[in-house]
């Protein structure tokens, strides 16, 4: 058993009797009126070589694709190996929240840089240090544009169903109306959003590229908001931002997307990065922490979180968000991730996915599997599936390879840097294979 | 600590000056400017809302605290001192220049002091604490 | 060396940036180039930094260096609970088997992740008596908008979800609880402490009724003590026909000893980066568990992992279940983390890590409120606490002029993290200490001995504590000016 007391039992003993105890008991004298647990009932404990024996056992009934063509929210990117090291240093692993400036410059000065960087890349003014994932980012969003009369929230169909299942529950807590905007040959309709931003709406949740990999017109939907007086949400892929226009240059109010993209591991789903950015006219409005530049008392440059009295730990029930912990060491790896990059690796990134989504898209539509939809598209596209998607999967899986998620009948493909030529020849001849034997 | 004669108090540190006409300009006191510390924002209400005697209608923030502001009567609000969205720190110069509305309204409040007991009640909180 | 180093000032990653520095990270493309139509393209690049790959690792090496982690000394941030964060748990998160697993692979190709996540539900529920356990929560505060909106449905389904509307909360509870109330649209009733810091009984008594939905509580309190009639308390909730739920904050205190679901608790949520020592990481990611009981659990977030004789299978609940509240299923790695330290601890200790917490806070407390220094505190401190305690510098404010604030910037030229500072609200100056069980006694003694020479020396050279600190990288912030002015990224003065 570990359990990382550094005081031997004779050492307890001497501080038991410091303060008037015989036992450990009678540290708990104040617990009286309800049953005593017996026993926990849990296993031994164990020591560290038994615990990375059993973890380990673990980590080995998992599979691990040496190929992947999934992605529908969680991308596998290149993680170079200084991102891995930066986020891996001690000291930002087991800090806390940077309460007292004067020691924690180096964790203030990092969200702020993040800060600057996703303002960068979105071409919004503000950002915050960090929101718990992508999809609460987007609910948060929401509840940001709620004021007085404007209490609804449209999403377009086209968004990560994910994204749409989590703006649901939190609008749902808060009693707030959400409405479904439907898409036409895999984008948002345009004209059903223009018959929908009534009187009651407060913002339109629009993401590309969206679900289905596609392009969605943001600077489109941004003129329907302006008009009727409602804010437009851009839910963003920050590896796409280094390439297609922003939301910042379309016009939303709002930025939020899922950071993983930007060296965070797949983890199995979490923990991931939810960002989020606005317009300067929205920033008080803006939930989580935020760090700003001032100056210490010797007028040196330095970094504080500010803009506090936002927050729940002052505003309490006046508070927009309960959000304390955020996704801060996440925001530091997306932060190391984009240093490492640069701004032409980052790029770089972004135009390979794109180049070999078009590639695999061509490789497969030649074994029988068609683009569904004709609109642009950046690093994920849906295609029919002639065959069973089920069997199809299962001998893609004996290949290693992780094929596209079936969706609506089709399958949504994802390509990125990490597929190489042959890897994506080789999954266009066992589609093509699988539909010559069905 | 000032307070001028010709304004009347709230017991929660708000001043008012009766413009006429069921008019009325309602501002933070040199008490409360002081307990508040350094103001960092001010978070006005819209010209036209529904003010509630007692009940909060704004709130001021500091580094650390927020703290409601109460209407001292009821009525609307007619106009906002937008001046302070950019320039918090005047409330803090001078609280009395600084107002955050003025507002109308049929009656005056049931609870308003004259300085003289303001006063008093100012000097109290500021031993008490 | 080292400190003149530190004390030099860290320029931006974008002031060390040369346009063209780059490392190269990927091979050339290997298929047909094929870009967007250049109107869909953003108009120009993004400013972002350029450097080489030294640089980077310089430049963030630097940062670390102006950061203050549990590794680089004493924590005792109260509420907090800064414990060691055992290594082993850090490598056995990064193996490849977990960190490169796709979250939408099918099921039977993720059955070591979903058995990490069933085996840390069952320890989870033994721990805090309860019957089932949800693991999305990224943090404790998600966990409790989570449990309020669970508590809603539940009252909802009964058809009283329009007249139960008021959620009670002690004045002592963590800001997170109203908010998390607000956001379920709950008006929240505040309770009063009584005089030695618990929930005022009859108060509790008065404020609940048939438009009750709820109670949210943390015990032990942040006052670190044990609510004494907590039975009681969520017996009149009860009563009255709300649910109690419990802020799980604290739970460092009690493993072993006591669990939320016998003392009357129906829902409650733990933090997984404080209790079972998953690092911080300067402010997050957390994790959290929401358990319940049986009655409430057709509520809980969806997807939930089942165990059929080994066979993990993630269910996506009911029509009841409030939904989602995370893309995928939380902040799975974080579970991990916090498995692997259950795992290492066992029965035995879990009790042992909550008992020594309660010890390392008693002993430090004695020594801090030896009868040397009741002219520094202010009241009678209690006789026992739990595992974090608060002291009050009103006292001291009122004779010399120094504040907490002061006292705890002080501490930090003593090489040593403050504790809380100002938290609980209803205690004037307030210090809360948490040392957590991972400290030694030495420095359980040195601590005490630092803190007490400053308290004296507010006495004897006020001056040096209220321009303290003088030896970290940077002195005193000014706030004012950066929430007057902000200033939110670099290259862009903000005006508000």
């Amino acid at each position: 058993m570990s359990s990382y007391i550094p005081n031997p039992d004779a050492v307890q003993r001497d501080m038991l009797q410091a303060i008037g105890l015989t036992n450990l008991d009678g540290l708990y004298s104040a617990i009286r009126d309800e049953p005593r647990v017996k026993p926990l009932n849990m296993p031994e404990g164990m020591s560290e070589l038994e615990t990375r024996r059993a973890v380990s056992g673990m980590a080995s009934r998992n599979v691990i694709f040496p190929d992947i063509f999934r992605g529908a929210g969680a991308y596998r990117h290149y993680i170079p190996a200084i991102v891995k090291s930066i986020a891996s240093k001690e000291t930002f692993l087991t800090a806390y929240t940077p309460y007292q400036p004067e020691i924690s410059q180096g964790i203030l000065q990092a969200i702020f840089e993040y800060q600057s960087e996703i303002c960068m890349l979105t071409d919004m003014d503000v950002s915050n240090a960090s929101a718990y994932d992508g999809a609460s980012a987007a609910a948060e969003a929401a509840a940001m544009c709620r004021v007085r009369k404007r209490a609804r929230t449209l999403i377009a169909s086209t968004v990560n169903p994910g994204t749409i299942a989590t703006v649901r529950t939190y609008c749902r807590a808060s009693d707030a109306p959400v409405t479904m905007l439907p898409a036409v040959n895999g984008l948002l309709d345009m004209d059903a959003l223009r018959g929908a931003v009534g009187a009651d709406v407060a913002s339109v949740i629009v993401q590309s590229p969206n679900y289905y990999g596609l392009i969605e017109d943001w600077e489109a939907a941004a003129r329907v908001c302006r008009e009727a007086g409602v804010k437009l949400i851009a839910v963003c892929n920050p590896i796409a931002l280094a390439l297609y226009r922003t939301p910042g240059e379309c016009g939303a109010d709002i930025a939020v997307g899922e950071g993983q993209p930007l060296g965070i591991p797949l983890g199995f789903g979490g923990p991931y990065l939810g960002f989020m950015a606005c317009a300067q006219s929205l920033t008080r409005s803006l939930p989580g922490r935020i760090v700003g530049e001032t100056t210490d008392a010797d007028g040196k440059r330095c970094y504080v979180l500010t803009l506090q009295a936002r927050e729940q730990h002052i505003r309490r029930e006046k508070a927009s968000s309960s959000i304390c912990s955020n996704e801060a060491l996440c925001a530091l790896t997306a932060s190391a991730y984009i240093a490492a990059m640069g701004s032409f690796g980052l790029r770089q990134v972004a135009e390979q996915c794109c180049s070999k989504a078009h590639y695999a898209a061509n490789a497969l539509a030649e074994a029988g599997f068609t683009l569904r939809y004709g609109s642009p598209f950046f690093h994920e596209f849906l295609t029919e599936c002639p065959v069973n998607a089920d069997s199809l999967m299962a001998r893609l899986e004996r290949e290693g390879i992780l094929g596209g998620l079936p969706v609506d009948g089709g399958i949504l493909w994802c390509v990125t840097e990490m597929n190489d030529r042959g890897g994506i020849d080789r999954l266009a001849d066992i589609c093509k294979e699988a539909r010559r034997h069905g | 600590m000032t307070f001028p004669q010709h304004l009347s108090y709230t017991k929660t540190h708000e001043w008012i000056e009766s413009l006429g006409g069921g008019s009325y300009r309602i501002g933070l006191t040199d008490y409360a400017q002081s307990a508040l510390g350094d103001v960092v924002f001010v978070n006005l209400p819209e010209p036209g809302d529904t003010l509630a005697e007692g009940a909060s209608f704004c709130d001021v923030e500091s580094v650390k605290a927020v703290s409601d502001v109460y209407s001292p009567l009821s009525g609307a609000v007619s106009e906002i001192n937008e001046v302070l969205l950019d320039s918090p720190e005047r409330i803090n110069q001078d609280c009395y220049a600084a107002w955050l509305i003025v507002a109308t309204a049929d009656a005056p409040g049931s609870d308003w002091l004259d300085a003289g007991a303001y006063s008093a009640l100012a000097e109290a909180e500021a031993n008490a604490h | 060396m080292a400190d003149d180093m530190n004390k030099m000032g860290a320029p931006l990653i974008f002031e060390r940036s040369k346009p063209g520095a780059r490392t190269q990270m990927l091979p050339p493309l290997d298929v047909p180039e094929s870009l967007p139509d250049p109107c869909a393209l953003r108009r120009c690049a993004p400013p972002l930094p350029e450097l080489a790959e030294g640089e980077v690792s310089r430049h963030f090496s630097l940062l670390e260096r102006r950061a203050f982690g549990v590794n680089n000394g004493f924590y005792p941030l109260g509420s907090c609970t800064m414990k060691y964060n055992p290594k082993l748990n850090d490598e056995m998160a990064a193996l490849p088997g977990f960190a490169d697993i796709h979250p939408l692979q099918p099921e039977h190709t993720v059955q070591g992740c979903l058995e990490a996540l069933s085996r840390l539900d069952v320890i989870l529920r033994e721990i805090t008596g309860m019957d089932a356990v949800s693991l999305q929560p990224a943090a404790g505060a998600q966990g409790e908008f989570t449990g309020v909106m669970m508590i809603k449905a539940y009252h909802e389904s009964r058809g009283e979800g329009s007249i139960r509307t008021k959620m009670l909360i002690p004045d002592s509870a963590h800001g997170t609880n109203p908010a998390s109330a607000a956001m379920n649209n709950y008006t929240v009733v505040t309770i009063p402490s009584d005089e030695n810091g618990c929930v005022d009984i009859n108060a509790l008594r008065a404020s609940a009724g048939s438009d009750t939905a709820g109670l949210m509580l943390t015990n032990p309190n942040t006052l670190g003590l044990y609510e004494p009639n907590v039975a009681e308390l969520t017996r009149i909730v009860h009563d009255a026909g709300g649910l109690c739920y419990y802020d799980g904050a604290n739970l460092n205190a009690i493993m072993g000893r006591a669990r939320p679901g016998d003392m009357g608790f129906d829902a409650a949520h733990l933090n997984l980066h404080k209790t079972f020592a998953a690092p911080h990481g300067g402010g997050g990611p957390g994790g959290a568990a929401v358990c319940c009981k049986a009655f409430l659990s057709e509520y809980l977030p969806s997807p939930i992992v089942t165990n059929d004789n080994g066979a993990f299978t993630l269910d996506c609940g009911g029509s009841s279940s409030i939904g989602s509240i995370h893309a995928f299923y939380g902040n799975f790695l974080v579970c991990l983390k916090a498995l692997c330290y259950l795992l290492s601890l066992g029965r035995d200790g879990v009790t042992l890590a909550s008992s020594n917490a309660v010890l390392n806070a008693n002993y430090l407390m004695r020594k801090l409120t030896a009868p040397d220094n009741a002219i520094l505190l202010d009241g009678k401190p209690p006789r026992a606490c739990m595992h974090e305690f608060v002291l009050s510098l009103k006292k001291l404010k009122s004779a010399t002029g120094v504040s907490a604030l002061d006292v705890a910037k002080g501490l930090l030229d003593e090489g040593m993290h403050p504790p809380t500072m100002y938290f609980p609200l209803i205690v004037d100056e307030a210090l809360m200490f948490e040392p957590t069980e991972t400290e030694s006694r030495d420095e359980l003694d040195a601590a005490a001995q630092k803190i007490t020479a400053l308290l004296n020396r507010a006495f004897t050279d006020p001056e040096s504590l209220r321009s303290a600190p003088r030896s970290t990288p940077v002195r005193r912030p000014d706030e004012v000016k950066a929430a007057r002015s902000p200033t939110l990224r670099y290259g862009c003065r903000t005006a508000q």
